[in-house]
């Protein structure tokens, strides 16, 4: 990400180029800055995330494994999965088609659409499960149609799905539109000129130019959707072993004292982020180019 | 990017692009199922109180003080994370030492860790008895289960925010300029108060403003990291749960919507800063 | 949906997580088996308890009517636990920490007659429990009655009560020991739980969030707690670190349990939910409750061993006091209520 667009080489390889010192910082002034970001990471990102691992396997890895023996747990990994195989593709969809709508056309009204798709993200977790109570909890807007017909929304995976999707429901579309926006139109008026359909100047042009920024931002959408608390533990209703997902599952055996158990759920899940970040770094490391435009923000 | 001038009668600009019909309804369908619709059921919710209701929510001593702590924190927590981030983005983008990469890497922990986890991590190092928490109790600083608590937990989610919306510009700022300013005979100093730091501005806003939004709503991390106490360290999310437990549902409504508007207004600011930004700077 | 295009090989990850994914979704649903499952929604401290009843109670079940019989169960707060029901899960049952959380269920939702606790023996109480303090090893405070715990020293851990049953509890005992200590004076009564209350640095959401506050992480120097808590305490974090100290007074805890008639009349389970609930008064499951640490209603039935861990203490009902559970509920804990009013004058 550091070394983004460089089609040519680094001016840092320039030669003929004014001494060091008068475009960086002196050195002592550099390894300061560098000493206080680095012990800023280690304090509030690195430290939370050993002692994740550190409790986890406090009594070593017999009574760590067992944590995943467990049936509860069990069924709590597989919601967790079943969840994200529905919110993640949802989502998936749902960016490139309002990324495409937004980055390839002019319209009135965009910043307002834009603001309205990164809403969910600035809305409180409780916030996100509440309101899907208020819609279809029994008491809710859809509640008496919903008991007339036997149909159960929240506590169960519907409403688990549809809060997810609604935390993570920004992730792609964000990560897709500023990329979109970078890579302009014209490729895509050349290949229609030439008589390509819209779905296959979409599937030869656009996607190969987007992947690994899609990439990146499905893997993000799908740590987030794996790993949300607050809004999936309002509408779960917390029945073992049927709508418990991992998080929740986390909280509820520390809350049983096992906190070694408790403790290695979570690090299956900081282990999930882990190999985000591994496999997000990868993808940097061997596709630096095409992906350079799709980090600038999330 | 050079873009065309803005279209002032038509709705949109005409293109030879297709799916515009398919992809925009699609994109306003979900939303609007997803999204705008349970917020309007939250909104409907909360105008059942009537507009002296609301008013009377978000007066409430006890919700003001919530809200205030929310805020208030977040707003620090969020300005703790754009200075530091910021330090973090300019060194991993312009300097080379060992373990960049990795730290590079790191940054975005907080991104892919559960809240939850977080929450419990957090509150084991820094309790009195954790081992960060007994070092700051040394120096007279309780940490977990106070308005502390809250701070680190809410820099912790903020951080990402901070660092990523920065470090892309500062990997693209022209290196010509700064030898420019150099060769001119101004002091580094001055080069980077003067030319290097003023187009980051809106991008340091943006981060600011994102990982504030981030706090403010912040739940899962922080309530077990927080004393949770009325008046002191009761966050505004949490008092939503309470009312929640209280069967106000109407009361837990006024105070989300009223969350609500406050970052949807940080939002929009966000985006016009950005809008604003680019037609200024050609780019974020 | 991208669909992996084969000249494209950078996109075939794509399509085979999907595949994976939708396997595992598939293989969630067929892993569910049709088979009879009650739901028991309850309160925080009872996860263990109910582990054991449950089994039990499928065994005995199966024997007597050949059918195989799952009961789910889903723990939380009490307050939290009866929303889930107002807003709608499938509960056949509820077994919450206070009557007045059942009482709202009923108010709100009708899915339970209000007349619900002349459904079941004694109140809908199959078992009762009352206030204890655990305190840390040698009781270096020296706490030993209520009195002790509004002491400007002494650093209390006790739960939110407008989330926590338990936390209910402990506020309505320090309430009535005060009342009858200062003869029956209201006022100095509200007094002393406010200075209570100002002893308290954490107010987690339930009970179980106290107690890893005060053994886990350390804070504070008593915790009143449920007697089963306490006991549950010692038996998970060691006899060596904390002592239970029993007050000379404390109150009448009642955890009722209910039918909740609408939803068994719809799932059509109202013959095995109903048998679940007779089953918490047989011997058996009084038996259970005794081992962990509840008071049996019916004490012939429990171990001799169990019941001496149980003492004999001078329990008060504070319905006696302060009237009925709706009263005490809006008096209280109530939005304008005691709870808010004292922590409004205490900041």
């Amino acid at each position: 990400m550091s070394e983004a667009v460089a089609p040519f080489p680094d001016t840092r390889d320039d030669t003929i180029r004014p001494p060091q010192s008068v475009v960086t910082e002196r050195p002592y002034v550099r390894w300061l800055l560098i000493a206080v970001a680095l012990a800023f990471l280690a304090l509030f990102l690195v430290l939370p995330l050993i002692t994740v691992f550190a409790q986890a396997l406090a009594k070593g890895w017999g009574a760590y494994l067992a944590a995943f023996t467990e049936p509860d747990a069990q069924s709590a990994i597989r919601l967790t999965l079943t969840v994200a195989a529905i919110a993640v593709p949802f989502n998936l969809v749902f960016g490139v088609a309002a990324a495409w709508a937004i980055a390839k056309f002019e319209f009135r009204g965009k910043n307002l659409l834009v603001t309205l798709i990164d809403l969910p993200f600035s809305v409180s977790p409780v916030v996100s499960g509440l309101i899907y109570v208020l819609v279809f909890g029994s008491r809710g807007l859809f509640g008496p149609f919903l008991v007339e017909h036997d149909i159960q929304i929240i506590f169960a995976v519907p409403g688990i799905v549809l809060a997810t999707v609604f935390v993570t429901f920004p992730f792609v579309a964000r990560q897709l539109i500023p990329l979109m926006q970078e890579q302009g139109t014209a490729e895509e008026e050349a290949a229609l000129t030439l008589g390509a359909s819209g779905w296959h100047a979409f599937r030869t042009v656009t996607l190969p130019n987007i992947r690994w920024g899609l990439l990146y931002a499905v893997l993000l959408c799908n740590a987030r959707a794996m790993g949300e608390f607050g809004a999936v533990s309002v509408v779960s209703g917390h029945i073992r072993g049927l709508t418990n997902t991992l998080p929740l599952h986390v909280e509820i055996l520390y809350n049983e004292y096992n906190f070694v158990a408790s403790f290695a759920v979570a690090s299956l899940l900081a282990g999930l982020a882990l190999v985000t970040l591994a496999i997000k770094s990868f993808l940097e490391w061997r596709y630096a180019d095409d992906i350079a435009a799709g980090t600038r923000r999330h | 990017m050079v873009e065309p001038p803005r279209p002032r009668r038509r709705f949109r600009q005409r293109s030879v692009i297709p799916g515009f019909g398919l992809t925009l309804g699609y994109t306003l369908t979900c939303l609007g199922v997803i999204v705008l619709l349970p917020l309007a059921a939250l909104v409907a919710k909360a105008a059942g109180l009537g507009p002296a209701g609301i008013w009377a929510v978000a007066t409430d001593p006890r919700v003001a003080s919530a809200l205030r702590v929310s805020f208030g924190v977040s707003l620090l927590a969020a300005l703790t994370a754009s200075i530091f981030g910021g330090i973090v983005a300019w060194v991993l983008t312009r300097y080379e030492f060992p373990g960049r990469k990795l730290a590079d890497a790191v940054v975005d922990l907080p991104f892919a860790l559960p809240t939850a986890v977080a929450g419990i991590a957090l509150a084991s190092l820094y309790a009195p008895n954790g081992p960060l928490g007994a070092q700051l109790l040394k120096v007279g600083i309780e940490a977990a289960y106070t308005p502390v608590g809250i701070f680190i937990a809410m820099v912790f989610i903020g951080l990402p925010f901070a660092v990523r919306t920065v470090q892309p510009l500062i990997a693209e700022i022209d290196k010509e300029v700064e030898e420019a300013s150099a060769i001119l005979g101004a002091s580094r100093v001055a080069t980077l108060t003067k030319v290097v730091l003023p187009p980051l501005i809106p991008a340091v806003l943006t981060g600011f403003a994102l990982a504030f939004a981030r706090g403010v709503g912040e739940y899962g991390s922080i309530i077990f990291i927080a004393g949770n106490l009325p008046y002191v360290s009761e966050i505004a999310p949490l008092l939503i749960v309470i009312k929640l437990s209280e069967f106000d549902y109407e009361g837990a409504s006024a105070i989300a919507v009223i969350m609500l508007g406050i970052s949807f207004l940080t939002l929009l600011a966000i985006n016009l800063v950005q809008a604003w930004s680019r037609r200024r700077f050609g780019y974020v | 949906m991208t669909s992996g295009n084969p000249t494209r090989p950078g996109f075939a990850p794509f399509g085979r997580a999907a595949l994976f994914g939708l396997a595992l979704a598939l293989g969630s649903v067929g892993g569910a088996q049709a088979q009879t499952e009650i739901l028991n929604v309850s309160y925080d401290p009872t996860r263990e308890l109910y582990r054991e009843i449950n089994a039990v109670f499928a065994e005995e079940w199966k024997a007597k009517t050949g059918e195989t019989i799952t009961i789910r169960a889903a723990h939380g707060g009490s307050g939290a636990q009866a929303r889930t029901v107002i807003d709608g899960i499938p509960a056949d049952v509820v077994t919450l920490g206070i009557p007045s959380d059942i009482d709202a269920i009923a108010k709100i939702s009708k899915k339970i007659p209000a007349d619900w606790r002349s459904k079941l023996p004694n109140e809908g109480l199959p078992y009762t429990s009352t206030v204890v303090f655990l305190v840390r090893k040698g009781n270096p405070k020296a706490v030993k009655d209520w009195s002790d715990l509004a002491k400007p020293d002494v650093k209390v851990i006790t739960p939110n009560p407008k989330t926590s049953a338990g936390g209910r509890w402990n506020f309505l005992a320090a309430w009535g020991y005060a009342y009858e200590k200062e003869g029956k004076d209201k006022e100095k009564a509200n007094a002393f739980v406010g200075s209570f209350y100002k002893n308290v640095p954490v107010l987690d959401t339930g009970a179980r969030g106290s107690t890893v506050t005060f053994a886990q992480r350390g804070l504070g120097d008593v915790l009143p707690t449920w007697e089963n808590e306490a006991f549950l305490v010692l038996e998970e974090f060691g006899k060596d670190k904390f002592d239970i100290v029993v007050p000379p007074t404390s109150i009448y805890a009642e955890p009722p349990v209910a039918l909740v008639d609408a939803n068994v009349d719809k799932k059509g389970t109202r013959k095995q939910a109903e048998a679940y609930l007779q089953f918490l008064y047989s011997d058996k499951a009084q038996a259970i409750f005794a081992k962990h640490h509840y008071r049996p209603i019916k004490r012939e039935a429990a171990k001799a061993e169990d019941l001496a861990l149980l003492p004999e203490i001078k329990l008060f009902k504070i319905e006696d006091v302060q009237g009925s559970w709706d009263d005490i509920q809006k008096l209280n804990f109530d939005n304008g209520g005691l709870f808010d009013q004292l922590s409004k004058a205490g900041r």
